[in-house]
């Protein structure tokens, strides 16, 4: 049924959202294309694995739990590799490599030292009925989905906008050499802004997990595509973009695979990125700055 | 005949209007100075003219063709180069090979020419290095012509920049603040490379902050504030329009200028 | 062919393959990063070039003479696809999109029978050999060199060094990033038709996101001074692995790491090779 679809679209495409929010806000406040994030994605989504299976904690906490840690994370290894390149004021290709060396390495890592297979969360951590709201079945695992990546995304927004912090942040982001003369300290700005991206990464590869109930250490690679799809889409770097650019494309991957192929949902996706390089590539609200400078 | 007109010439970024409604006439084999205050918009006319930047509003006419729309490595191929305001030169290149570069635009040899080293690409890289030669004679580096040009003091890259502009025999040249960091002895020489330049046949544009260099060596001289054309002259009449030497040269200049004025 | 020769071969005949088709690969990687471009799709050419040569080999039954040029059609149209729009963009939208290529070119493998599935395809004839790989790489090798040495290579280098000031004598930027894309396809188009046509075997997951980045390593190892240098990179990454039986696992890891220090600290390869380029 079509409501249906689109309901189960729109809540994969808040995942995504919450997915490719953190990447932007890395690029556009550090000026980092940051490509360690899909592994944080995995990270997170293997230390909520843990956390239930072996310590027997609740999918709350765990999320939690794991959205923090990964945070923590985030901050350690940006700044073991982006910091040397941001005081040298590096291009941005530049991050983009020395994270993709880094994405490799971790990714090779976590294989060899938790092993490729598919592994799954313990069952039992949510009710399996399926409620049953304006006609439309909601699993209680895709509420969760649902209202945590609505409270993260409304508790950004909140800071970006609502606090001294975000104004700091909003300041690196539109000039960074005055923002430091201005005596805001970019150090901690990075610092905040790596746990934040890494926190949304990590809650994102938990929430995932629960919605596919598979993860894997390469799951944060697949993601990479429907992050740069909707980074690009949204436009590098704008917020609201990528929101809309993540509902769009979550609702657009449910419909192919429902009503095209299920194998055809990368394509499609990929279609799209292509298509907006050639027609629009500012982003759907033109706001990306995009010519070579 | 004017080489090079703007006319109209606007560029606004998000907030700023950068250029505005600038009318530029630059004659053919003469030297044509732009000044202004910081900030009056002097670089962004340069990046409108070369075509790192485009217009928002207006037209540029060069040798009679609008270029308005033209790509920036087109420009090159009419007759137009420039020197950067923080030196660009290829830094982990030989002297040599900079001033090389400069002549890409009259060098474009096939593919083909290159991989089976016909003797046509052979003639044109030998004649290539030895019009580079000529111009490092010319500017004064061609000792330097091996050295790698990040080891070079600063007034011989600026040199080196200009040599690379002039290599292609350019009919216009752009120079964006050839004497800043120099020292006197520095300039003197510059103001003397410059006349050479001038009268071999190129036409020179350049902006300046250095007043004296300006005074003495301009043919014509266009004053920006921002972003605007507030007066256009000669020396002599752009010395004596007290609004712009009070108020864009500053005081000390003013006074200076007209001690100098009062001697000759 | 001498019989020690032919022994060697045949007993190492993998690696030996492995040391010329990684070269080519290399080269790959070369020609894009000497212009100043960062494109990661060398993995994902060498695939597309893989399956469609595999596919003329085996359900059109061309002739290899014709199969071998005929397998850059297919890289060199998505290079157009991808390379065109990109041009004008900032590097990092042509970096991104490579990128998701190799994705969704294995998720698009995985899924159409016809090219195998996740079986992919096998029984390829041998129709390649040690002296068409090796034959090629010298070529390849020998004609990046020339070009290297000559205005060309000047203006390759101006690029890599400063893009507006290269644009402002003359250097037409966009054909340059153009031309080395294509050039990049096309090197990897044939490395993957000759890859396939030595092993009788190809697979979806080969020609993805590992593979891609590991060819990034072997140009940041060995630099890009010449054309040399990134072959000699992915020759040392090549037989590490071979020659330390352990590291073998942890191949992907050091290959990783290699970019991160190469990034942070020595950005002109670990080699530190440099082009001594004297004019003609």
């Amino acid at each position: 049924m079509l409501a249906q679809q689109l309901a189960n679209g729109v809540l994969l495409g808040a995942t995504y959202a919450l997915f490719a929010l953190g990447f932007t806000l890395m690029f556009g406040v550090l000026r980092v294309i940051n490509l360690t994030y899909g592994f944080y994605f995995s990270a997170g989504a293997f230390m909520a694995l843990y956390l239930t299976r072996l310590g027997g904690l609740g999918i709350w906490t765990a999320l939690a739990l794991a959205a923090v840690a990964t945070g923590l994370l985030a901050v350690a290894l940006d700044w073991v590799l982006l910091t040397r390149l941001r005081r040298k004021g590096a291009p941005e290709l530049a991050s983009l490599m020395v994270t993709l060396g880094a994405v490799l390495a971790l990714y090779a890592g976590m294989t060899t030292f938790l092993g490729p297979d598919i592994q799954r969360l313990p069952p039992g951590l949510l009710g399996t009925d399926a409620l049953v709201i304006a006609g439309l079945r909601v699993t209680e695992a895709q509420l969760l989905i649902l209202v945590t990546t609505g409270v993260l995304v409304a508790a950004l927004l909140l800071l970006i906008r609502g606090t001294r912090l975000g104004l700091g942040i909003r300041a690196m982001a539109e000039r960074p050499d005055t923002a430091g003369l201005m005596g805001i300290d970019t150090g901690r700005i990075a610092a905040l802004v790596s746990f934040l991206s890494g926190c949304l990464a990590g809650a994102g590869g938990v929430l995932i997990g629960l919605n596919f109930n598979a993860i894997q250490p390469y799951m944060g690679e697949a993601m990479m595509l429907r992050g740069f799809v909707v980074i690009i889409v949204g436009g590098l770097g704008d917020i609201r973009g990528a929101l809309i650019a993540g509902l769009l494309l979550g609702v657009i991957e449910v419909l192919t695979a429902g009503y095209v192929a299920s194998g055809m949902k990368e394509a499609v996706a990929f279609a799209i990125l292509v298509g907006v390089l050639w027609t629009r590539p500012s982003g759907l609200f033109g706001r990306a700055v995009v010519r070579r400078a | 005949m004017s080489l090079l007109r703007t006319a109209g010439l606007t560029r606004r970024f998000a907030g700023l209007t950068a250029v505005d409604q600038v009318d530029l006439a630059v004659a053919e084999g003469t030297i044509h100075a732009v000044i202004g205050p910081n900030g009056a918009g002097k670089t962004t006319l340069f990046n409108l003219i070369s075509g790192l930047v485009p217009p928002s509003d207006g037209s540029i006419h060069f040798a009679g063709q609008d270029i308005s729309q033209l790509p920036v490595h087109r420009r090159a191929g009419l007759g137009m180069a420039r020197t950067f305001q923080n030196i660009r030169i290829f830094a982990s290149m030989t002297v040599l090979e900079n001033v090389l570069t400069g002549l890409h635009a009259r060098l474009d040899g096939g593919l083909g020419a290159v991989i089976l080293r016909l003797p046509g690409f052979r003639r044109a890289e030998r004649h290539a290095v030895a019009r580079a030669r000529e111009v490092l004679e010319l500017v004064g580096l061609a000792d330097q012509a091996e050295n790698r040009a990040a080891a070079l003091p600063y007034g011989d890259q600026r040199r080196l920049e200009i040599a690379r502009a002039l290599a292609s025999s350019p009919r216009l040249v752009l120079l964006d603040e050839p004497a800043a960091g120099m020292n006197p002895a520095e300039t003197d020489a510059l103001k003397a490379l410059v006349r050479r330049i001038r009268d071999a046949g190129t036409t020179v544009l350049l902006v300046e902050h250095d007043m004296g260099f300006v005074m003495d060596l301009s043919d014509r001289i266009t004053v920006l504030n921002f972003g605007r054309r507030i007066f256009e002259g000669t020396p002599i009449e752009v010395r004596q329009e007290t609004t712009v030497i009070e108020a864009y040269l500053g005081h000390k200049v003013a006074e200076r200028l007209a001690r100098r004025a009062a001697a000759s | 062919m001498p019989a020690w020769l032919d022994d060697f071969l045949w007993t190492y005949q993998n690696v030996v393959y492995a040391l010329g088709i990684n070269g080519l690969l290399a080269l790959s990687m070369y020609v894009v990063l000497a212009v100043g471009q960062l494109s990661l799709g060398q993995a994902a050419f060498m695939g597309l070039g893989a399956y469609s040569s595999a596919l003329m080999t085996l359900k059109l039954h061309w002739p290899f003479f014709v199969v071998l040029p005929a397998s850059c059609v297919v890289p060199v149209m998505f290079a157009l696809a991808i390379g065109v729009p990109t041009l004008r963009l900032s590097g990092v939208y042509l970096a991104i999109a490579t990128i998701g290529l190799g994705e969704v070119l294995r998720a698009a493998y995985l899924n159409i029978d016809y090219v195998g599935g996740a079986l992919g395809l096998s029984g390829i004839p041998e129709r390649a050999n040690f002296w068409m790989i090796y034959g090629l790489l010298a070529a390849a090798i020998l004609i990046l060199w020339l070009v290297g040495r000559s205005g060309i290579g000047r203006a390759m280098e101006a690029l890599r060094e400063d893009e507006n000031a290269a644009q402002v004598m003359g250097i037409n930027i966009g054909a340059y990033r153009m031309g080395a894309l294509l050039a990049s396809a096309v090197l990897a188009g044939l490395a993957g038709a000759l890859s396939a046509h030595v092993s009788s075997f190809i697979g979806p997951n080969e020609y993805g996101f590992e593979p891609a980045v590991t060819i990034l390593s072997f140009a940041l190892l060995g630099g890009i001074g010449t054309p040399l240098a990134p072959v000699l990179g992915a020759w040392i990454l090549t037989l590490l692995p071979e020659l330390l039986r352990g590291f073998s696992d942890l191949r992907l890891v050091f290959n990783g790491l290699i970019i991160v220090l190469a990034v942070l600290f020595l950005p002109n390869g670990l080699l530190g090779w440099r082009m001594r380029r004297r004019a003609a």
